[in-house]
């Protein structure tokens, strides 16, 4: 330990202070008077953050003894993590506010929740993996249960705890056996003893360790509490949900399987295939019965970890490229979906049905035409952003011989199309009912139409992401 | 066999045979109780290895503060046993097939277990020579110069878990007045009470 290891790790260790020190000041405050200001505030440090970590970051530094990683790979997480983080804060306040949620823990669990993910895509060792993942779920199961008084909302928080302890001790069980094998918890360490025959114990736990973080991308066939939390938690929790922790966890998978077991790709490979078939079909699949958007949107993310995960499986720098360049998207394209489902309401309450949808075009026409591009994005259909995400990842499994894979990830498509495209329908050609209404406020209103925006003017050159998202997957496989 | 063996063997079964008491026993209460025990037991076993300050640690944190704070939740839940038993016995069989599947993988894990070639020179590697310094400095290298960036994040961890505790328990109540001392003590006589001057015979 020294004083450039800090240097390293100054991002992190900023966001620490400034979470506890806006801790203090609320508490000191008193009640939840400063809450809006520190939504934003804390929106405002996560923007500064990703912008110092894009702009000021170079090369690749190892603190700790190689226990902290900060490379262009992490750095690209990190970035996406804290924007996405940034434009869930900034567009809940009101919806919490009014809906009686607004206490300011909301705004500081996540900045802790963003500290464990951004030392989760920069774990160089099994241990800080391990701690990072911990600080991350603990914050989210809070936050899940964050609206006490309701039944859904507390189950949420229970379930997800109660599964996501299993899963902690799938991973740490993995985390022993792989321990055990090596005699050390570094990635390079690991990697270093990889050699010759792969021994059966080795591979037990590498897999046991894939299951505990399949669980943190709800992966299936490890997605069982994605429903039920994403539909019981307050909408604005669900919208965190569905973007920065996924990227998290995809990364921090894409970290582990390269950096400590890079030399035997075969061996988790055919693991995260497996992954990825089953979590495409069963995301398509499964949404077509459900009512409930938020619980579609729960099968609409599995599905789409699935098709990140075939862009892992295929194990090559195009791989992981693809894998970032859908994730980016991913997250871009749930925010604004997000921004969305959180406006609806009827009456004054917040519905979900997708019912209340009926006709929805003649009553907000511009919205429902954003919404329009957003569902056509999250289907894949081209011209639209979604599309090139799905065709970046399946070219790269074509690539590394991998075509079956492809081939079932573009069946599981057209499949999912049809639940993305119904919600359309109901807007547009549905029955008169009196649907629900959308009420927004402006910075709503800019999420949802600007990212519908980004979704169609991206087909020129995807802004840019692809040569960063090279530079990041060749920092990492290269 | 030497006293140590002798110290060995009688600490480890009765580690063993405490932590088995543990999940069999009816009564939690008795089940805490057991798991002290056990807790004593293995500061015994940590005597033995030399690492003296890990097993003062386990007593006066382990079974001092832990075990004692387990006893107070256990004896005020208020959870009927015999109903969750009942509530068992329906997913037994899912649950005795997983248990023999990873049974199986464990026997042919560690069945085929072979270590790296230079697992154990790793191994060694992270801990300072203990033939120059005495064990708990050495464990105090480790956790607050080498793993210190783990063990603030752990710190991370435990306030994570208190905000928390805060946020989904407490409840702020409008109707219980509290006694706010500044308020009291800046109130003006003056304005609090009023002498008057009731002449015989008359009220206010």
């Amino acid at each position: 330990m020294n004083a450039l290891d800090f240097h390293i790790v100054m991002p992190e260790v900023l966001l620490a202070i400034y979470a506890m020190a806006a801790l203090l000041g609320c508490v000191y405050a008193g009640k939840d008077a400063l809450t809006g200001a520190v939504t934003w505030a804390t929106a405002g440090v996560f923007v500064a953050l990703a912008a110092y970590i894009g702009f000021a970051g170079e090369g690749a530094n190892v603190a700790f003894g190689g226990m902290f990683i900060d490379d262009a790979f992490a750095r690209f997480a990190k970035v996406v993590i804290l924007l996405s983080a940034a434009g869930v804060l900034v567009m809940s306040q009101d919806y919490l506010a009014r809906h009686d949620m607004g206490r300011f823990e909301y705004p500081i669990l996540v900045a802790l929740a963003v500290i464990g993910m951004m030392f989760m895509v920069s774990a160089g060792d099994l241990m800080l993996l391990y701690m990072g993942l911990e600080l991350q779920s603990l914050a989210l199961y809070v936050v899940a249960a964050m609206k006490r008084d309701d039944v859904k909302s507390t189950e949420a928080g229970l379930k997800y705890f109660v599964l996501g302890s299993l899963s902690s001790g799938l991973l740490l069980y993995g985390a022993s056996l792989v321990y055990g094998y090596a005699g050390t918890t570094l990635f390079s360490g690991i990697l270093s003893t990889l050699g010759g025959e792969v021994q059966l114990g080795l591979v037990i736990g590498l897999v046991f360790l894939i299951a505990g973080m399949a669980f943190k991308v709800s992966a299936a066939p490890f997605h069982m509490w994605t429903p039920d939390v994403y539909e019981g938690a307050p909408t604005p929790v669900t919208a965190f949900f569905a973007t920065a922790p996924k990227a998290a966890a995809m990364a921090m998978i894409a970290r582990v399987v390269f950096d400590a077991f890079g030399t035997i790709p075969a061996q988790w490979g055919q693991v995260l295939a497996a992954l990825a078939v089953l979590s495409m079909f069963l995301g398509a699949v499964a949404a077509i019965g459900q009512r409930d958007i938020k619980r579609l949107m729960a099968y609409s993310s599995i599905a789409h970890m699935g098709y990140a995960l075939v862009g892992l499986a295929s194990g090559t720098v195009e791989g992981v490229q693809a894998m970032l360049i859908y994730m980016a998207i991913y997250v871009t394209m749930n925010l604004g979906t997000f921004a969305f489902i959180m406006s609806l309401e009827k009456d004054g309450k917040s519905i979900s049905d997708i019912d209340s949808l009926n006709m929805f075009s003649k009553r907000e026409p511009l919205k429902a035409l954003a919404v329009l591009i957003l569902m056509f994005s999250l289907a894949g259909v081209p011209p639209m952003l979604g599309f090139f995400g799905k065709f970046y990842v399946l070219k790269a499994a074509v690539d590394a011989g991998m075509t079956w894979l492809a081939l079932a990830g573009a069946v599981a498509s057209v499949i999912g199309a049809f639940y993305y495209l119904r919600i359309v329908f109901f807007m547009y050609f549905g029955r008169e009912t009196e649907g629900a209404s959308s009420r927004m406020v402006p910075v709503q209103w800019l999420m949802l139409v600007a990212v519908a925006a980004v979704m169609l003017l991206g087909v020129v050159n995807l802004f840019g992401i692809e040569a960063v998202a090279q530079t990041a997957a060749q920092a990492l496989v290269g | 066999m030497s006293v140590a063996d002798l110290a060995f063997y009688a600490f480890s079964t009765v580690t063993v045979a405490a932590g088995l008491l543990v999940t069999l026993s009816r009564n939690p209460v008795h089940s805490v109780l057991w798991l002290i025990l056990a807790f004593l037991s293995s500061a015994g076993l940590f005597v033995l290895l030399g690492a003296e300050f890990v097993a003062m640690l386990l007593i006066i944190v382990y079974v001092g503060a832990v075990a004692v704070l387990f006893l107070f939740v256990v004896m005020m839940l208020d959870v009927d046993f015999e109903e969750l038993k009942g509530e068992m016995s329906r997913y037994m069989p899912l649950g005795l097939l997983v248990g023999v599947i990873i049974i199986m993988q464990l026997v042919l894990g560690v069945g085929a277990w072979v270590q790296a070639d230079g697992a154990m020179g790793l191994r060694a590697a992270v801990t300072p020579d203990l033939a120059q310094m005495e064990n708990t400095r050495a464990l105090g290298l480790l956790i607050y110069d080498k793993y210190l960036l783990l063990f603030q994040l752990s710190a991370l961890v435990l306030l994570v878990a208190m905000i928390g505790a805060i946020l989904l328990t407490l409840r702020h109540r409008k109707d219980v007045k509290r006694q706010n001392v500044l308020h009291q003590m800046w109130r003006d006589p003056a304005k609090a009470m009023e002498l008057m001057d009731p002449k015989p015979g008359q009220g206010l």
